[in-house]
């Protein structure tokens, strides 16, 4: 394509991506804006649950732990297990030896 | 006995350490379990905010392998700055290793485009510039300018389906994927990051404005890319979410 | 418009706050009831724009905000983080909080940041140190902050000075004011076989310019001991507003917080809490 073609080609598109956005609304920060869902992860300063949780569990070491029972949408969806389309793969896989602590 | 921070930093984050020695109850005896409170701490806020920060990971491998998982990656990776925002930028090259998750192929690049929402989330404001002002500027000028997109905007390129492994885990009705290449642009219109699917050829268009490429670079790059690049169909992506905030010549 | 600096309240009211939740924002502009003020989670508010920093914006507007700090491991044996005195200086100046407050404990070993306020022995090298990191800070922003009392759910061995001697000497040095937590005093009390009415006779009241109230959870240590836990996730438990009631009758009305950070309630029951601190705080003012 000429230089002229593909600046007629540009100028068509914008003209028709302008017609397919509405005017954009003018970028205010009212109150209403301000209301909605915060996407967390926040620091506070309050304490987890007393001494029998998690941090005294040596549970995550064991990969046995690991659990097909429960293995989420993952076991749904069908990919292959690596980009080019090797080791076709359906769920999690069980692991029977200890993981990488 | 004196307690040093390096010997509690020691024993917290590993269950099988002794607890230190110089801690008591009231009494004078051991503290025996109530050092436990700490570890207990430790662990379920940074668990939690794990869980918070990698909804769609954990959904993706379920509730409670997350929780194993989570275990495994705050000991390895406990966070290196005081904002939990952000705690989580190990998580992908983690994923690809830890062993029960490194046959899933795109679950790294799931957590990539969760980060870049949190990130997207906390980014700048930045004003749109009105886009009619794309129309007066003459069309050779045009290809030569550098379009400035908002601070929010992050772009995830994978050779996975993730928008559509992201729609499934997120979206009522959303289908099953089916294996694709997906490049996904995270926009902000207003307050909230939106990860949309970029239009063939997409990707390569706003890396090369993300690079700061004028926007005929840009346009080339696409279409070589991909021959059916749809410009007004990617202006009007941008435009409508407010993403072009400055036009330089 | 992105970086105006909203019209300051410069000092807390003498009436209750409550722990900003951003679920309630919609709730506090409607119908804040008796809340006069609220505290913010400082390392919440460092990111560069978004929603956070809106709210708090038009939050600012109407509401005096106290900026809480739960990061900056004042009590760490290493020096304290560059970066986030920055980050804490510049939230200082484009928020002009009415109180700036941080904790009386670490957080932070080389650069890891393990999110917990971790214990510190009360020994003449913590009160050094610690007092040096409270001025740095204090230098920093500009400002006298607020240094907050712990919950203990153990002691050090090596400690030589009670933790009202330790504050005290920390406020005279370095001029800075006290946020008493009350349910941290019983907390700790309960926890380490102490009297909590000693501790608040023992306390400067004088420095106190804000006081804390949570709720705890009840545990126990190896020897069936009551170990109560910190968690925030609850109403504050009834020998609390008791300890409460004392200390406002001892020391005079402070602006008091409610804190519920675990399992957040709906605004009327957050807002219920802090009607109950406000009938205590008009006892005084009567």
């Amino acid at each position: 394509m000429s230089n002229t073609a593909k600046s007629i080609a540009v100028a068509g598109a914008v003209a028709a991506a302008l017609a397919a956005s509405l005017s954009a609304p003018a970028h205010a920060q009212s109150k209403e804006k301000c209301y909605g869902v915060s996407l967390a992860g926040e620091n506070d300063c309050a304490a987890g649950p007393g001494t029998t949780c998690s941090g005294t569990s040596t549970v995550d070491y064991q990969g046995n732990a690991w659990t097909l029972v429960d293995a989420g949408t993952c076991a749904d969806i069908e990919l292959p297990a690596m980009a080019d389309g090797s080791e076709r793969m359906g769920s999690l896989e069980a692991l029977d030896r200890d993981l990488p602590a | 006995m004196n307690v040093d921070q390096t010997t509690f930093r020691q024993a917290l984050l590993d269950p099988d350490a002794p607890r230190p020695d110089g801690l008591a109850d009231g009494q004078g005896r051991e503290a025996g379990r109530r050092f436990d409170v700490y570890r207990n701490n430790v662990t379920v806020a940074l668990g939690d905010a794990l869980e918070t920060a990698f909804p769609t990971v954990a959904k993706l491998v379920g509730a409670q392998n997350f929780k194993l998982l989570a275990a495994a990656y705050l000991r390895q990776h406990p966070p290196k700055s005081p904002l939990m925002m952000f705690y989580g930028e190990d998580m992908p090259a983690f994923l690809a290793t830890f062993q029960p998750t490194s046959t899933i192929g795109y679950l790294p690049d799931i957590a990539r485009l969760e980060l870049a929402m949190r990130h997207s989330y906390h980014a700048a404001d930045a004003r749109a510039f009105d886009p009619a002002v794309l129309q007066s500027i003459p069309p050779e000028k045009l290809m030569a300018s550098v379009v400035t997109l908002a601070p929010a905007t992050r772009l995830i390129r994978s050779r996975w389906p993730i928008h559509a492994i992201w729609a499934f885990n997120n979206q009522p009705e959303a289908p099953k994927p089916i294996m694709a290449s997906e490049d996904t642009l995270i926009l902000r219109a207003e307050l909230d990051p939106v990860p949309h699917l970029l239009p063939k050829g997409g990707g390569a268009f706003v890396e090369a404005l993300l690079d700061g490429e004028s926007l005929g670079t840009a346009i080339e790059r696409a279409t070589i890319e991909n021959e059916a690049f749809d410009l007004s169909e990617m202006l009007a992506l941008l435009i409508t979410n407010n993403a072009l905030t400055d036009l330089k010549d | 418009m992105f970086d105006e600096i909203p019209k300051r309240i410069d000092r807390l009211p003498n009436v209750p706050g409550v722990g900003y939740k951003p679920q309630h924002f919609a709730d506090i502009n409607a119908a804040p009831g008796v809340v006069g003020w609220l505290e913010i989670h400082a390392e919440n508010y460092m990111g560069d724009g978004g929603r956070p920093l809106a709210q708090l914006r038009h939050l600012a507007e109407t509401f005096a905000i106290s900026a809480h700090g739960v990061g900056l491991s004042i009590g760490g044996e290493t020096r304290l983080d560059p970066d986030h005195l920055k980050r804490l200086k510049h939230l200082n100046n484009w928020l002009q909080p009415a109180s700036f407050s941080e904790h009386l404990a670490w957080s932070t070993h080389g650069a890891e940041f393990l999110n917990d306020l971790l214990p510190l022995p009360y020994t003449e090298a913590t009160l050094n140190r610690v007092a040096d990191h409270v001025d740095e800070l204090q230098e920093t922003i500009g400002r006298k902050m607020l240094l907050e009392n712990p919950s203990s759910y153990l002691a050090f061995t090596e400690s030589t000075m009670s933790e009202t001697d330790f504050l005290s000497a920390i406020a005279e040095r370095t001029g800075c004011g006290l946020l008493l937590d009350v349910n941290n005093v019983f907390v700790s009390a309960t926890n380490l076989g102490t009297d909590p009415i000693a501790y608040i006779d023992a306390f400067p009241l004088d420095y106190v310019g804000e006081i804390h109230l949570g709720g705890h959870d009840e545990d126990e240590d190896d020897h069936g001991a009551p170990l109560l836990i910190d968690s925030h996730g609850q109403e504050v438990a009834d020998p609390v507003w008791t300890l409460y009631d004392y200390v406002i009758a001892k020391g005079g009305a402070r602006p008091t917080l409610i804190e519920w950070d675990n399992d957040v309630p709906d605004w009327p029951t957050l807002e219920a809490e802090a009607r109950r601190a406000q009938v205590i705080l008009e006892k005084v003012a009567a």
